[in-house]
C-alpha cells in the first residue's frame, strides 16, 4: 500500500507547530497503525530527519498510552479500538491520513503527537480512590457484592484512562473518565463511605484542570475504545446532586 | 471558586424544564382556537384574569413573565458560561474536522438555542405587544391569529414552522440531556427516556404548529 | 570456564530457621523497627510504578516514609501489570477444594522445577491470601457469583480452584487499585511522583545504594536523586528478544545498572515461553500479543500429519491432521503446562509441519467446542479474545482455526536478593519481576500479580524497616565525588551515542538482537548454538557503538535516544543470559538444553550438579564472576515432572 500521511509536528510546548505531509510506500496491510509509524520514523532516521514523537507502550490495547487523532477520530475509525489495535487493512491504498494530537487545554503538546495527560492523575488524586491502608483490609468475604453490582463496577473500571473522550467532546470535557471512576468506585459497597467526597472533589478538580463541561453529545463514548457507556456521566451527575444536598 | 460543571447543568436542566413545562400548557391553550373565535377570545381574556380575586388583573400573567424570564435568564447564562468554558478547552482545533457522530440535535443545541432566543422575541413583538402583527387590540386574540397566519402572509408562517422545528430539535435532546443530567437516566433506561423526549418533543412542536399551518389553509377562520 | 570465571558461594543470610510456616514471623519479629517519627526523615526511591512498585511506594507513604516515585510512562497507571489477563493465586481454599497455604508452596516449588527458595515461595503462599483482602478493600471488581462471593477458576499446573479473576483484565483492576492507593498518597504528600523520568545509574556511596541519575524525558534533564533506601521495581527483560508479549518500554536498564555497580543478576537464562500467542506477521512486527492461556481449555491444537501442507484448514481431513498434545502427552492434553505446550509447537514446526505466514504457527480449533457448546457458549466464553484475535489478523476464528505461536512472556531470573529483598548492595531493594527470588526456572499462571503484590504490599515495607533503623544516613549533595562520577556516567553515555551518528537504526539492531537470541537463547539452547551465539552477540554490540544513528539531541523528548540506551544494555545482559545457559547444562522450566533431554524428548534435571541460584558478578565487561547459592528442599522433595 501506498500511503500520503499529513503529521502535526511541533518541536515543543511553545512552538506553534503545523500539519506536514510525507509520502510513505510499502506499506502491508497487516501492519498495525503504529508499526506504520515506525517504518516511517526509520525512513525519516535514515534521512537525516528527526523522527516523529508519539505515545505508545503496550502495544494490546490496554496501557492507554497510544493517543492519535486519525482523520478527524480519536484512535480511528475501527469502533472499540485503541490506535495500537487498530491495522492497515483499515485503510485503502492511496489513501490520505490525517494525524494528530489529542487536542485539549488540559492536555498541553509536549511534542509532535505527544500530549500530557497529568490532569487525569490530578482527577484521581481528588478522591479517586478508597481509603484501604495496607494491613486493615477485612476478610475478603466479610463484604458479598451483588453480581450485577460487581459486573457494573468492572465495566465501568476498564476505562484505560487513554483521553479519547476528551479528545472528542467538543467541548473538551473528561466527565466520561471521571464518571468511569465514580461508577466503579459508587457501585462497591467499600465505596460508600467517601463517596460523597469524592464525586464533590473529581468533579472541582476536573473543571480547575480546564476541561469543559458536559452537554450529553456522547462523542465521548462512541470513541471510547473500551465502551464506556454514558450512563456512567448520569450516575456521576446523580451522585453529585446527592452529595450537594447532603453537604448543604 | 468557580461554579461546578455539573452544578451549571442542574441549573439548565431545571430552568429548561420550567420552560417546556410552560411550552406545554401553551401550546394546549392554543388549540382553543380550534374551538371557535368566541372560545378562543374568551380563554385569551380568562389568563388575565385568572387569581382574581386574590390577584389584580394580569397580576398572575406578570409573575408568569417574571418567572419564566428568570428562567431563561439562568438557562441562557449557564449555557453561556459552559459554552465559553467549552471554547477555551479546546484552544487548538483539529485540521482535521471530526465527523459528526453524535445525532443533529445534539451538536446544535448552541445555535438552535440563539435562534430560539430570536424567535420568542419575535413572538412577543409578534403576539404579545402586536408591534409587528397587523391587528394592535389586544383584546383580539383570534383575528391577531387568523390576520397574522392569513396566506398572504405566507411567509410569516413560514417562519413559525421553521422556529417550531428548531424548537423540536432543541427539545429533543435538552429534554433527554436534562434527565441525563438531572442523573435520572441508566443504561436500561436510556432507551426509554430518548423516545419519551421525543414524543413530548413532537408531540409539543407539532400542537404549536398545526394552528398557523391551520389558519394558513383555511382550516381556521 | 573460557566465559566466566568461579566465585564464593554466597548465601541468604537474611532467611530464618526454624519450621517453615514460622519463618516469615520470625523474621519480623527478628526485623528492626523505625520510630514512627523518624519515618519521614527517611527518604526511599522506588523505581517503577507496576504492581511492585506502586503497592510499595503506596504502602511505605502510609507508613510515613518520604517516598520518591519514577516511572518512564506519562501516568503510573500504564505500567506493564496492566496487561496481565489472567489471575492472581491465593491459598484462600473458600472452594474447600483441599487448597492451603501448603498446597499453594508445594505447587509453586514445583511448578519452579525445584529451583527456587522454600523459604520465600512458603511467605509468598502465606501472604496470598492477605493480598486478596487489600485488594477487595480497595474496590478491585474481582469476579464474583450469583451469591456475591467472589468466584475463582482453575488454572496451569493446579487441580485447585484458586485463581481470582477480574474477567481477561485481572492485572489491570489489581494495578488500578494500587495505582489509587498511590495517587492518595500523593495527594497527601508523602509520595512524590515524577513521570515521564527514567533511571539511568545508581548512585551508591559508601557501599550502600544511595541514589539515582534520572533523565526528564520530556526536558532531557539529567537530575541526580538522593535517598536512604533505593527500591527497584523495573520489571523484567523479556524485551532482550524484541518480539515478546512485554510493552515497547519495558527494559532492564535500571537493574543492568545496579547489576554494574555490584548487585549480582541472577539466573538470567530463566525465561517463560508462552504458548499461546498470535504468530508473528512480518518483518514489520513490533511485539507479540498474548492469546490467555484458558483458550486451551477447549481449543484443541493441531497441525497437519504431512510436511508442507498448504491447504486450507478445512480441507485437511480429520485423519490428516495431528492433534499432537493430545497425541504426546494423553494425560493432560491440550493442558501441559506452558513451557511443554510451547516446546511441542516449536518441535512440530522445526519439522515442517507448522501453518501460516513462514510456517511459524500452530492450529488452535475451535470448531469441536462449537459443535458441543454451540457457536453462543463459546462466545460468551472466550468472545473478547476472539475479536482481539480477529482486529489482529483480520481472521475469523469462529470459521477458521486460530494460529498460534510461542512467544518470549516473563523473565524469572533477575536481580539476586535475600530474603529481606535486598540485593548485594546495601540499601538496594528489588521487587516484582525485576528480582528473581520465588518462581525458579518457571512461573505457574496467575502467581506474578502474586508476587508483585507479596513484595510490595507486605514483604518490602516489613523488611526495609531493618535496614532503615540506621539512617538516616549522611546527606549526599551534587559535589559528591560519587554523584558526579554516576552523573558524569550518565552525561558521557548520552554524549557517546548522539556522537556516533552512524547508519543504522537503533530498532534495526535491537530486532537483530532478538533474532539471535530466539534462535540461540530461546525455546531449546545447545552448547553450539550458546557459544554461537556469544560471538555474533559481541560481533553485533560492537558494530552498534560504531554505527548506530541516534538522530536529534539530549534536550527535550528523544525517544531514539531513549532506546539506544536500553539496547545498549540489552546487548551486555543478552551475554550474561547466554553464558548462563551454556553454564547450566542440565534442562529446567523454561531452560531448555537439547543435550539434557530424556527417551521421550523430555526435560531432564541435573540436581546434583545445578541444584542452586547462579548469581553472576559483573565482570567489568570480561568475564563476569559466578557465586553460587545452594538451594535446600526440606519440606517438598524434588521429583520429575511428568504431564504423561
Amino acid at each position: 500500500m501506498k500511503l500520503k500521511l499529513r503529521i502535526w509536528r511541533q518541536n515543543g510546548p511553545q512552538d506553534a507547530g503545523s500539519m506536514v505531509p510525507y509520502d510513505l510506500d510499502d506499506v502491508s496491510p497487516d501492519m498495525s497503525f503504529l508499526e506504520m509509524l515506525d517504518v516511517l520514523n526509520e525512513r525519516l532516521t535514515l534521512d537525516g530527519q528527526e523522527p516523529v514523537a508519539f505515545d505508545h507502550d503496550c502495544r494490546e490495547g490496554i496501557c492507554g498510552m497510544c493517543s492519535l487523532v486519525i482523520n478527524g477520530t480519536p484512535h480511528g475509525p475501527q469502533k472499540a479500538t485503541t490506535t495500537c489495535q487498530l491495522h492497515m487493512r483499515h485503510f485503502s491504498d492511496g489513501e490520505t491520513i490525517d494525524i494528530e494530537p489529542w487536542r485539549a487545554r488540559a492536555f498541553p503538546v509536549v511534542k509532535d503527537l505527544v500530549v500530557d495527560r497529568g490532569a487525569f492523575d490530578r482527577i484521581i488524586q481528588a478522591g479517586g480512590y478508597i481509603s484501604a491502608p495496607t494491613g486493615s483490609a477485612p476478610d475478603a468475604h466479610a463484604v458479598p457484592v451483588p453480581k450485577p453490582d460487581a459486573d457494573e463496577a468492572f465495566e465501568a473500571a476498564t476505562c484505560i484512562g487513554c483521553g479519547a473522550c476528551v479528545a472528542a467532546c467538543p467541548n473538551g470535557s473528561g466527565m466520561l473518565f471521571t464518571a468511569a471512576k465514580i461508577t466503579h468506585l459508587g457501585l462497591m459497597p467499600q465505596g460508600q463511605p467517601e463517596r460523597d467526597s469524592r464525586v464533590l472533589g473529581m468533579v472541582h478538580q476536573h473543571d480547575e484542570e480546564g476541561f469543559g463541561g458536559c452537554t450529553n453529545t456522547g462523542e465521548c463514548t462512541a470513541v471510547c475504545p473500551k465502551g464506556i457507556p454514558l450512563a456512567a456521566i448520569s450516575r456521576l451527575n446523580a451522585d453529585f446532586r446527592h452529595a450537594l444536598k447532603a453537604s448543604s | 471558586m468557580r461554579r461546578a460543571s455539573v452544578g451549571l447543568k442542574m441549573i439548565m436542566a431545571a430552568s429548561g424544564g420550567l420552560l417546556v413545562a410552560f411550552l406545554f400548557v401553551h401550546m394546549l391553550g392554543n388549540l382553543k382556537i380550534f374551538v371557535g373565535a368566541e372560545a378562543f377570545d374568551h380563554y385569551a381574556h380568562w389568563l388575565r384574569t385568572i387569581g382574581n380575586p386574590v390577584l389584580p388583573n394580569e397580576w398572575y400573567l406578570w409573575i408568569q413573565r417574571a418567572v419564566l424570564t428568570v428562567a431563561v435568564v439562568a438557562h441562557i447564562w449557564s449555557a453561556a458560561v459552559l459554552t465559553i468554558r467549552a471554547r477555551k478547552a479546546r484552544p487548538v482545533r483539529y485540521a482535521h474536522r471530526p465527523k459528526v457522530r453524535g445525532s443533529y440535535a445534539a451538536r446544535t443545541m448552541r445555535w438552535g438555542g440563539v435562534i430560539v432566543l430570536l424567535f420568542i422575541i419575535w413572538h412577543i413583538l409578534d403576539l404579545t405587544t402586536r408591534t409587528v402583527n397587523p391587528v394592535s387590540d389586544t383584546t383580539q386574540a383570534y383575528a391577531a391569529v387568523t390576520q397574522d397566519f392569513a396566506p398572504s402572509r405566507w411567509w410569516v408562517t413560514a417562519f413559525y414552522v421553521l422556529a417550531m422545528v428548531l424548537i423540536g430539535f432543541h427539545l429533543r435532546h435538552g429534554l433527554w440531556s436534562a434527565l441525563q443530567t438531572l442523573g435520572v437516566s441508566n443504561a436500561r433506561r436510556q432507551r426509554a427516556l430518548k423516545a419519551a423526549a421525543l414524543v413530548v418533543s413532537v408531540v409539543i412542536s407539532g400542537g404549536f404548529l398545526i394552528v398557523p399551518l391551520g389558519v394558513t389553509f383555511g382550516l381556521v377562520g | 570456564m573460557e566465559f566466566y570465571t568461579d566465585g564464593e558461594p554466597i548465601r541468604d543470610t537474611k532467611a530464618p530457621e526454624g519450621p517453615i510456616a514460622e519463618r516469615w514471623d520470625t523474621r519480623r519479629f527478628s526485623a528492626k523497627l523505625v520510630n514512627p517519627a523518624n519515618k519521614r526523615k527517611l527518604t526511599v526511591i522506588v523505581v517503577g510504578t507496576g504492581l511492585a512498585g506502586g503497592s510499595a511506594a503506596a504502602t511505605l507513604g502510609e507508613l510515613g516514609y518520604h517516598v520518591k516515585s519514577y516511572c518512564y510512562q506519562d501516568s503510573p497507571r500504564r505500567a506493564h501489570s496492566i496487561a496481565a489477563q489472567g489471575g492472581i493465586n491465593a491459598a484462600k481454599n473458600y472452594r474447600n477444594d483441599g487448597d492451603s497455604i501448603h498446597r499453594l508452596f508445594y505447587d509453586t516449588v514445583k511448578g519452579g522445577d525445584f529451583r527456587s527458595r522454600e523459604s520465600n515461595v512458603h511467605r509468598l503462599a502465606q501472604i496470598s491470601v492477605e493480598i486478596i483482602d487489600q485488594c477487595v478493600a480497595q474496590g478491585v471488581p474481582f469476579a464474583r457469583e450469583y451469591g456475591g462471593l467472589l468466584d475463582t477458576r482453575s488454572f496451569g499446573g493446579a487441580q485447585v480452584s484458586r485463581t481470582f479473576y477480574a474477567r481477561g483484565q485481572t492485572g489491570q483492576q489489581l494495578l488500578l487499585g494500587a495505582y489509587q492507593a498511590l495517587e492518595r498518597q500523593i495527594a497527601a504528600g508523602t509520595v512524590e511522583m515524577n513521570t515521564r523520568h527514567e533511571m539511568l545509574e545508581l548512585i551508591v556511596s559508601d557501599g550502600k545504594a544511595r541514589g539515582i541519575v534520572v533523565r526528564d524525558l520530556v526536558t532531557g534533564e539529567i537530575t541526580t536523586e538522593y535517598a536512604d533506601a533505593v527500591v527497584l521495581a523495573s520489571g523484567g527483560y523479556g524485551n532482550v528478544f524484541f518480539l515478546s508479549t512485554n510493552a515497547k518500554g519495558c527494559n532492564v536498564t535500571a537493574s543492568w545498572r545496579a547489576h554494574r555497580k555490584g548487585a549480582l543478576f541472577a539466573n538470567p537464562c530463566y525465561t517463560q515461553i508462552h504458548p499461546t500467542c498470535i504468530p508473528v506477521s512480518g518483518d514489520h512486527q513490533s511485539k507479540l500479543t498474548l492469546m490467555s492461556e484458558s483458550l486451551r481449555n477447549d481449543g484443541r491444537v493441531w497441525v497437519p500429519k504431512a510436511k508442507g501442507d498448504q491447504r486450507n484448514p478445512a480441507e485437511i481431513p480429520e485423519d490428516e491432521r495431528d492433534y499432537y498434545l493430545e497425541r504426546i502427552y494423553p494425560a493432560f492434553g491440550n493442558l501441559v503446562p506452558r513451557d511443554i505446550a510451547s516446546r511441542a509447537a516449536k518441535n512440530v514446526c522445526d519439522e515442517g509441519r507448522g501453518v501460516g505466514p513462514g510456517g511459524l504457527g500452530v492450529y488452535l480449533d475451535f470448531a469441536d467446542a462449537i459443535r458441543r457448546l454451540g457457536q453462543a457458549a463459546v462466545e460468551e466464553k472466550y468472545g473478547n479474545l476472539f475479536e482481539m484475535y480477529q482486529r489482529i489478523t483480520g481472521e475469523d476464528p469462529y470459521a477458521t482455526p486460530m494460529r498460534i505461536y510461542p512467544a518470549v512472556h516473563y523473565t524469572m531470573g533477575g536481580l539476586w536478593v535475600d530474603y529481606d529483598l535486598q540485593s548485594t548492595i546495601p540499601g538496594l531493594f528489588v521487587v516484582g519481576e525485576a528480582n528473581f527470588s520465588d518462581h525458579g526456572a518457571n512461573r505457574l499462571g496467575a502467581s506474578a500479580l502474586m508476587q508483585g503484590l507479596a513484595d510490595g504490599y507486605f514483604v518490602l515495607p516489613s523488611t526495609i524497616g531493618d535496614y532503615l533503623a540506621a539512617g538516616p544516613f549522611p546527606k549526599l549533595d551534587a559535589e559528591h565525588p560519587d554523584v558526579v562520577a554516576a552523573r558524569r556516567q550518565v552525561e558521557d553515555r548520552i554524549t557517546r551515542l548522539l556522537a556516533i551518528d552512524g547508519d543504522r537504526t537503533v530498532d534495526s539492531f535491537h530486532r537483530e538482537l532478538g533474532h539471535i537470541m530466539w534462535e540461540y537463547c530461546g525455546m531449546e539452547r545447545t552448547d553450539e548454538g550458546l557459544r554461537k551465539a556469544i560471538s555474533l552477540i559481541r560481533d553485533l554490540k560492537d558494530e552498534f557503538w560504531r554505527r548506530v544513528k541516534v538522530p536529534g539531541e539530549g534536550e527535550g523528548l528523544n525517544q531514539a535516544l531513549e532506546r539506544a540506551g536500553r539496547v545498549a544494555d540489552f546487548f551486555e545482559l543478552a551475554e550474561l543470559m547466554c553464558i548462563d545457559a551454556l553454564h547450566r547444562t542440565e534442562s529446567c522450566g523454561g531452560h531448555f538444553r537439547a543435550e539434557s533431554q530424556d527417551a521421550d524428548g523430555e526435560a531432564q534435571r541435573d540436581d546434583e550438579h545445578f541444584s542452586y541460584v547462579a548469581a553472576w558478578e559483573w565482570g567489568g565487561g570480561d568475564r563476569p564472576v559466578l557465586h553460587k547459592e545452594d538451594l535446600v528442599f526440606e519440606y517438598v522433595h524434588p521429583s520429575t515432572r511428568s504431564y504423561k
